[in-house]
């Protein structure tokens, strides 16, 4: 979240938009999202005859269009949708369109401080990425796996580099496709490159890669390990030394590898998105110690508590001494910490929060189709019809609500923020 | 596409085929018994032993075959003559085999076995001959002799996640046409793409976005009309299918099925409801998601059999006028055999159709398409093998249309393109339908 402290966190609850009432101003109005500091509300709404437009704020953009779609808030609080005027695509920042168009975009991305953002793009058949109306020079005939470095100015992908047709699949296993890095590949060829990460300078560039139909391994700015696996997941940089991690696959188990050697010294039934502490001294990863149990191991320790429907989006506390997930057990959704369930489970529960001072954490949960916040485990007594994701203030005594209010036929979208003993008790 | 004209098993052995041509002629006697012993200690245990050791040569499980049916109960497609041939001979000579050896079994392995499972419902000891066939079909796909085709279809899946090319932004466009056509009959509708917190994750295969669109089109009337809180993803994991499941590249089976639940998982749905695909609901519910060791899909995957049956007796679908023409029902062998739907089905076929006549024998007992287990998949080269080899089905077919049956209702891609050529081949002259053709036909529709 970029830069809470200057939102406003004073106690109290502000109506923001009456939502309710944007059924009377437009023909239909789709699914609606909040900005991170929760002072907007948008929707894509239908203006007219094949004629579309946002709404924010109560108040429709100027600009109309043919097509608006994946409206996304930025972490600085822009408004992004990707938008068709009479067929021609492009992306709209706060209701301005960029002047490059395309034959479509697709895949909106932002760097954690939102200034930068990037799209796949594909005019004349032609694939590229494009950041902040500034489309890569060259393009390829496909592009896939975009990603972005952290501060969003690189942008990578997969992209063929030999032209293989359907059907020649000799060709395509001496190895076709490779990554692109601001729109120059990489000079080594592989079966396949996927999901890829940069490092935290974004300098380097790191990828999972089929070198054969059987051999996979990481490659790290084009050059491979020297080792291979019969599979790999995605690889991580160490923000403490620049290394790189990622799961292997040996002889039928998973296990933690760095910079091609043997890293977590037991191995797991599944093992797959590890991530550093913020300080780099740990990692964490969502592991299988056996078939059919998943939990959370901390430097390739699991937690001996476990869950048999999944595990799913681990996060490390901002001190790196706390770990936090969603766990889902007979159909049930629940957020664990350190290896202890919340006590209440719910319909689905969203991805945890960590305070700054990483004592508390906080979720959005849905039980019987509305939603509250619950808080190291206590669910706010308030539900709500739609709901953000919670944001602790940067002293961690308050919580930001957006939520809106109401039933089906109506409702009032509220900016609230109050101290989080309100909800803890 | 032109038939070949294909008369008798020789000629079909000498069917060309650059994929396992070209992979057999890199083989060498060392390189396969390393890879063959490789395989089977590492990847094989008590189950191989097990089946092996059990097998008491009976015979039983040949009537259950359609492809030892329709060659006029030749005994080498029996089940355990195809175990016989391949497996067994492997096991025997300890891998000590040739490259023409490998020739032979990965012809039988890709293209006369379907993986269809109905011979070991009459095995009098279960022996699941479909795991003994998957086994070869691994041997086949670590020694590089798969059918061009069906390897072909396994690197669509590794470089797109999607078995047919596709790319990412040919399937939003495509969605995207399919909302605006579909609006021309419904204004409301929408086909609403990233909806994060839906209920529902609707997922296709990717024949649907290339020349199956109108499947779309009638999924979009269907949820819209149903008042169904849906999405779909707007990147890679929205294609259900798995052929590398049945190319033996489980590591590729393996990534499909992560993307696609994690898809799931990052939309927040309750469940994944899936489109009229056999062998894609085998991949997620049992096979791909038990590769990556949950126990089960991690995300409910729902049939659209299933799903039919749920909208139709909640009431959320009601019947404007049931359709007219007499029609049998394909039972597909993952989701009757592999899934018990056959009642949910049936369900569905009465409140749908005026007259229902029941193909013999039907249910989990019901034949093979002969298209299943990655077989169509093989492509041209062995259709008319697949056609031939599934005579029994034209028989079983002519005889529910001799019974009244003029319409075909097969709730699963494979199952489509397998009776399609069936019908045309032998003249059947029947009509061929998806479940979700007929709802769409007969369900009432805003005005």
């Amino acid at each position: 979240m970029h830069n809470i402290s200057s939102w406003a966190w004073e106690i109290g609850k502000k109506l923001i938009a009456d939502t309710g009432k944007w059924k009377d101003m437009f023909e239909n109005i789709e699914e609606p999202y909040v900005s991170p500091d929760g002072e907007k509300i948008a929707a894509v709404v239908k203006t007219g005859e094949m004629e579309f437009s946002v709404c924010e704020n109560d108040a429709p953009w100027e600009r109309r269009f043919d097509k608006v779609w994946y409206l996304k808030f930025g972490p600085d609080n822009r408004l992004t949708a990707l938008v068709s005027d009479t067929g021609a695509w492009t992306v709209a920042v706060d209701g301005d369109v960029w002047e490059n168009t395309f034959d479509f975009v697709w895949n909106t991305k932002f760097g954690t401080d939102g200034k930068n953002i990037t799209v796949a793009a594909q005019k004349e058949m032609e694939y590229f990425a494009v950041t902040n109306d500034i489309p890569w020079e060259t393009g390829f005939s496909s592009l896939s796996n975009l990603t972005i470095s952290r501060d969003g100015k690189r942008v990578a992908g997969v992209v063929p580099t030999v032209d293989v047709s359907e059907g020649e699949i000799f060709k395509f296993q001496e190895g076709c496709y490779s990554a692109v890095v601001d729109g120059k590949p990489w000079d080594t060829n592989f079966v396949n490159v996927w999901d890829m990460a940069f490092s935290h300078d974004s300098e380097h560039v790191a990828a999972e890669v089929r070198t054969s139909l059987y051999d996979y391994t990481i490659a790290v700015d084009g050059v491979p390990w020297d080792k291979i696996y019969t599979s790999v997941w995605m690889p991580q940089f160490s923000p403490a030394n620049g290394s790189v991690t990622a799961p292997v696959r040996i002889a039928g188990k998973w296990t933690l590898a760095r910079d091609g050697n043997p890293f977590w010294n037991r191995s797991f039934a599944q093992l797959w998105h590890h991530m550093y502490s913020p300080d780099g001294k740990k990692i964490a990863a969502i592991v299988a110690p056996k078939f059919g149990r998943w939990t959370v191991a901390v430097d390739g320790k699991p937690w001996s508590l476990t869950f048999g429907d999944l595990v799913t989006e681990a996060v490390f506390s901002p001190d790196g001494n706390r770990v936090a997930c969603i766990g889902k057990e007979d159909g049930k959704w629940t957020i664990a910490v350190d290896g202890k369930a919340w006590g209440g489970v719910y319909d689905m529960v969203w991805q945890p929060v960590f305070s700054p001072d990483s004592r508390s954490v906080a979720a959005k949960a849905e039980k019987n189709g509305r939603y509250t916040i619950v808080i190291d485990g206590k669910p706010f007594k308030d539900s709500y019809k739609a709901l953000g994701d919670p944001v602790f203030s940067p002293d961690s005594e308050k919580i930001l609500i957006k939520g809106i209010e109401g039933d089906a036929d109506g409702g009032k979208y509220y900016r609230q923020v109050l101290p989080i003993t309100d909800i803890t008790g | 596409m032109a038939e070949p004209a294909i008369k008798n098993s020789e000629q079909i052995d000498k069917i060309v085929d650059e994929g396992i041509d070209t992979g057999i002629a890199r083989l060498t006697p060392e390189k396969i018994e390393q890879v063959i012993n490789k395989v089977l200690k590492t990847e094989t245990g008590a189950r191989l032993k097990t089946y092996v050791e059990t097998c008491v040569h009976c015979g039983l499980c040949s009537e259950a075959c359609h492809y030892y049916l329709s060659h006029d109960n030749d005994p080498k497609f029996s089940p355990a003559g195809k175990v016989k041939q391949t497996i067994w001979e492997i096991l025997k000579k300890k891998g000590k085999v040739d490259p023409e050896f490998i020739r032979r079994i990965s012809r039988i392995a890709s293209t006369e076995c379907n993986l269809c499972r109905r011979c070991a419902m009459y095995c009098p000891f279960g022996i699941d001959v479909a795991y003994l066939i998957t086994i070869v079909r691994r041997i086949c796909h670590m020694l590089g002799v798969t059918p061009l085709y069906q390897q072909d279809t396994a690197h669509s899946h590794s470089a797109n996640l999607n078995q047919m090319w596709v790319k990412e932004d040919e399937y939003i466009d495509t969605l995207q046409w399919q909302e605006e056509e579909a609006q021309d009959e419904i204004p409301y509708l929408r086909i609403p793409v990233e909806k994060e917190g839906a209920e529902i994750f609707y997922s296709v295969i990717a024949p649907e976005l290339k020349f199956r669109a109108q499947l779309i089109y009638q999924a979009a009337v269907i949820l819209n009309v149903a008042g169904v809180d849906f999405t779909m993803p707007a990147t890679p994991g929205w294609d259900n299918s798995d052929l590398c499941m049945f190319t033996g590249d489980n590591e590729m089976m393996g990534r499909l099925k992560k993307a696609h639940f994690e898809t799931a998982m990052r939309l927040k749905v309750k469940r994944i409801v899936m489109g009229e695909c056999g062998h894609a609901f085998r991949s997620v519910y049992d096979v791909g998601n038990r590769w990556l060791a949950w126990k089960m899909p991690p995300i409910p995957v729902i049939h659209a059999v299933e799903f039919y049956y749920e909208l139709i007796k909640e009431g959320k679908i009601k019947i404007a006028k049931k359709y007219e023409g007499a029609v049998t029902f394909q039972d597909p062998c993952n989701i009757s055999r592999g899934r018990g739907l056959h009642e949910m089905a049936r369900y569905v076929v009465n409140a749908t159709c005026e007259e229902f006549i029941e193909m013999h024998p039907n249910r989990e007992h019901n034949y093979c398409c002969c298209a299943g287990g990655g077989v169509i998949n093989a492509g041209p080269p062995y259709k008319m093998k697949r056609i031939k080899g599934n005579r029994i089905k034209a028989e079983q077919l002519f005889a529910a249309k001799a019974r009244g049956a003029k319409v075909v209702i097969a709730p699963c891609h494979n199952c489509h393109g397998g009776i399609e050529d069936i019908i045309h081949h032998y003249g059947l002259d029947m009509e061929l339908y998806f479940l979700g053709d007929i709802i769409y036909k007969i369900m009432e529709k805003p005005v």
